[in-house]
């Protein structure tokens, strides 16, 4: 009997095409995902080299990092911005790629769509150059982010130079408590290993709380694999995204379905593999959970405090803490639930899904965002728009106040107009609380799309079940 | 890419940890199409005041680490985006070695894509050479042999450091890693050919 192996064992040994004598691998990329901020200088080298793209139609491009969310019909005003997406549209067209333009409905941001199409599938290897690439793992598929560099050696050879990572599971096992999502699941995780925790492992998520998660919620804990250090997270496929997967534009055929489910199946890890590491967590230990800091390991739960540095033993640490209360301008000690809030940005690639906007809207409906803050929602793509839209939910947050908007990734990153002005503090679904990440000087603070709901309606950081 | 060669400079003491990819080079200079040009916004929000005024308090700043090529830092350097626009604005800088205990893992893959090399070491070494830095003593780093060296009152100190062995050659050599690929273009082909009757349905997807 060969050795029990890991889903991330079984998935690597699928796709190695040779091992180097340096120890490296060539592994195979099934799927390459591109977007116009990581990819003209990629594409530049192509043709300084005088290369082709050998696998046109594994690749899927969009453009959503640098786009509008209002008045789309206007085009893009920002010059720059312009040039990197017609860029883009100019690279696609010269190499035969698929590319969804800000005007084509399944336009959205990568790590929504490549799911929605079916382009992610179980067992494949995608990468895209974008950190939260680790989004796809949720179905199964060995998902991580590249650089430039790396998305030029994907166009010309389908193929990366890859040293193998280490395996490490996360379990969370028992109930999640009711009101509690996959968001809190995710930054508890970080909260517990840390962001570098992860670093040179591929996460296996496992237990029953995982299980139970839908294919949104399951994406939501994968995306945000990286802001634990890992590149890539993984959920073992199973009936649900067997199920999620049917008659997508990309999924396999009928006729080809079932034996591609057989083949998903067969991937899951095999009793008795050996993990490099394995945490558990315990699910019904998890409440709300918010950052206060800089950093998306800074996590309390929503009935907490903001910490003390005068309680850290560690100088460093403390010192860290320091700068980041200053920045976060919080004082020692007041209570989460008294932080007031300027901003609510509802959307992004961690959640930015029908789930996420529905959990939202069941909060918003028939209340109203407080007088003093300024509430956006953005969904990840324009089907999830439609969807939304076809189940009244646009209609839900225009009445509460909220601002309705065209897909893309918006204030996550703020490389478009939506961003925040210096000091302003936001309530936000997003997965990164960085200094300055959503505009010079702004505040974030990390939490699930029912708490930035929450914390819209009452004007200060809540916790969701109490509305 | 330009091969690595002996860097003999001072060193940029930065003690910070988790120094992420949008502090090392903000969103709004990510809008370019080029490669080149990046390093004068490196650190931008940390090195200039919102009237785009240098702060004088920020080390780059400082007249002494003007020509710096080397970086010491704190654990967990480079974490957040896969923006290869990180190394690309430290190298435009001028900066060729980044020292640190921890660094991200797609941060540092890029900086070997890059010829930049980022040396991993325990936390004391770290903190003794962050000391050193601030002295503004000069730093030789010797790839080839895997040796960090510096005169500190008349004594001279080295210190070794690992590093996998695929990556110092394609630093020490400057090697293109799309064309090492390509000369195993048979091998890939081969790979092809095997998965497409394995898991066929890989190769019949289309969009509808």
């Amino acid at each position: 009997m060969s050795t029990p192996k890991t889903l991330y064992d079984k998935i690597w040994n699928d796709h190695l095409v040779s091992e180097n004598e340096d120890g490296t691998s060539i592994v195979y990329i099934d799927r390459h995902l591109v977007h116009e901020v990581t990819s003209p200088q990629a594409f530049e080298g192509l043709k300084i080299a005088n290369r082709s793209v050998r696998k046109p139609n594994f690749t899927l491009a969009t453009a959503d990092h640098n786009i509008p969310t209002t008045n789309r019909d206007e085009g893009i005003s920002d010059p720059e911005s312009k040039l990197q997406v017609d860029t883009l549209e100019e690279n696609c067209k010269e190499h035969g790629i698929t590319f969804l333009s800000m005007s084509d409905k399944r336009q959205g941001i990568v790590h929504i769509i490549g799911p929605e199409q079916g382009f992610t599938q179980p067992g494949m290897t995608i990468v895209c150059g974008d950190s939260h690439t680790s989004t796809h793992g949720a179905f199964g598929a060995l998902a991580w982010g590249i650089g430039t560099s790396e998305v030029e050696h994907v166009l010309a050879t389908q193929t990366l130079v890859q040293t193998k990572a280490k395996n490490m599971q996360i379990n969370i096992q028992g109930e999640l408590p009711l009101g509690v999502t996959a968001k809190d699941i995710v930054l508890k995780i970080i909260q517990t290993i840390g962001t570098a925790g992860g670093t040179g492992y591929v996460i296996e998520y496992t237990g029953d709380a995982i299980k139970s998660l839908t294919m949104e919620g399951r994406m939501t804990v994968c995306n945000m694999s990286i802001e634990a250090g890992a590149r890539a997270g993984l959920i073992s496929p199973d009936e649900k995204t067997i199920e999620y997967l049917k008659g997508r534009p990309f999924s396999p055929a009928e006729n080809e379905y079932q034996s591609a489910s057989d083949y998903w199946l067969s991937l899951a890890t095999d009793e008795g593999a050996a993990y490099d590491k394995t945490v558990n967590i315990d699910a019904s230990d998890i409440i709300p959970q918010v950052t206060w800091g800089t950093s998306p390991e800074d996590v309390v739960s929503i009935d907490g405090l903001v910490p003390n540095p005068e309680d850290e033993s560690d100088e460093t640490k403390k010192k860290s803490m320091i700068r980041a209360l200053e920045y976060m301008g919080l004082v020692p000690n007041t209570p989460l639930k008294e932080v007031k809030v300027d901003k609510v940005f509802i959307g992004s690639c961690t959640n930015g899904r029908i789930e996420d906007l529905r959990a939202a809207s069941k909060i918003a409906k028939d209340r109203k965002v407080a007088d003093h803050v300024n509430a956006i929602i953005v969904p990840g793509s324009g089907l999830v728009k439609q969807q939304a839209e076809e189940e009244g939910l646009d209609k839900i947050f225009i009445e509460s106040g909220f601002e309705w908007r065209e897909p893309g990734c918006s204030m996550c990153l703020a490389m478009n107009a939506d961003k925040l002005k210096p000091q302003e503090r936001c309530a936000s679904t997003s997965n990164r609380n960085f200094e300055g990440r959503q505009g010079r000087g702004g505040r974030t603070h990390l939490m699930s799309p029912a708490m930035a709901a929450a914390a819209a309606i009452n004007g200060k950081l809540s916790d969701s079940r109490e509305i | 890419m330009e091969k690595f060669k002996k860097i003999e400079s001072n060193a940029i003491p930065l003690p910070m940890v988790n120094v992420d990819t949008d502090m090392i080079i903000p969103k709004q200079f990510l809008k370019t199409i080029k490669r080149t040009g990046l390093g004068k916004n490196l650190f931008y929000e940390l090195r200039y005041d919102e009237k785009d005024a240098p702060i004088d308090s920020f080390v780059l700043n400082q007249d002494k680490y003007k020509d710096s090529q080397i970086l010491i830092t704190g654990k967990n350097f480079g974490c957040g985006s896969s923006r290869e626009h990180a190394p690309w604005s430290i190298l435009d800088y001028g900066i060729k070695c980044i020292i640190a205990s921890s660094f991200a893992d797609i941060f540092y893959n890029n900086c070997f894509k890059n010829g930049i090399l980022p040396i991993k070491l325990d936390e004391s070494e770290v903190t003794k050479l962050q000391k050193a830095a601030e002295n503004s003593l000069s730093f030789t780093i010797d790839l080839e042999n895997q040796k960090i060296s510096y005169f500190d009152k008349n004594i001279n100190h080295e210190v070794s450091f690992e590093l996998d062995k695929a990556k110092k050659t394609s630093l020490l050599e400057g090697l293109d890693d799309i064309g090492l690929t390509l000369a195993k273009v048979n091998h890939i082909s081969d790979f092809e050919n095997k998965q497409k009757s394995r898991t066929p349905w890989l190769y019949s997807q289309q969009i509808k």
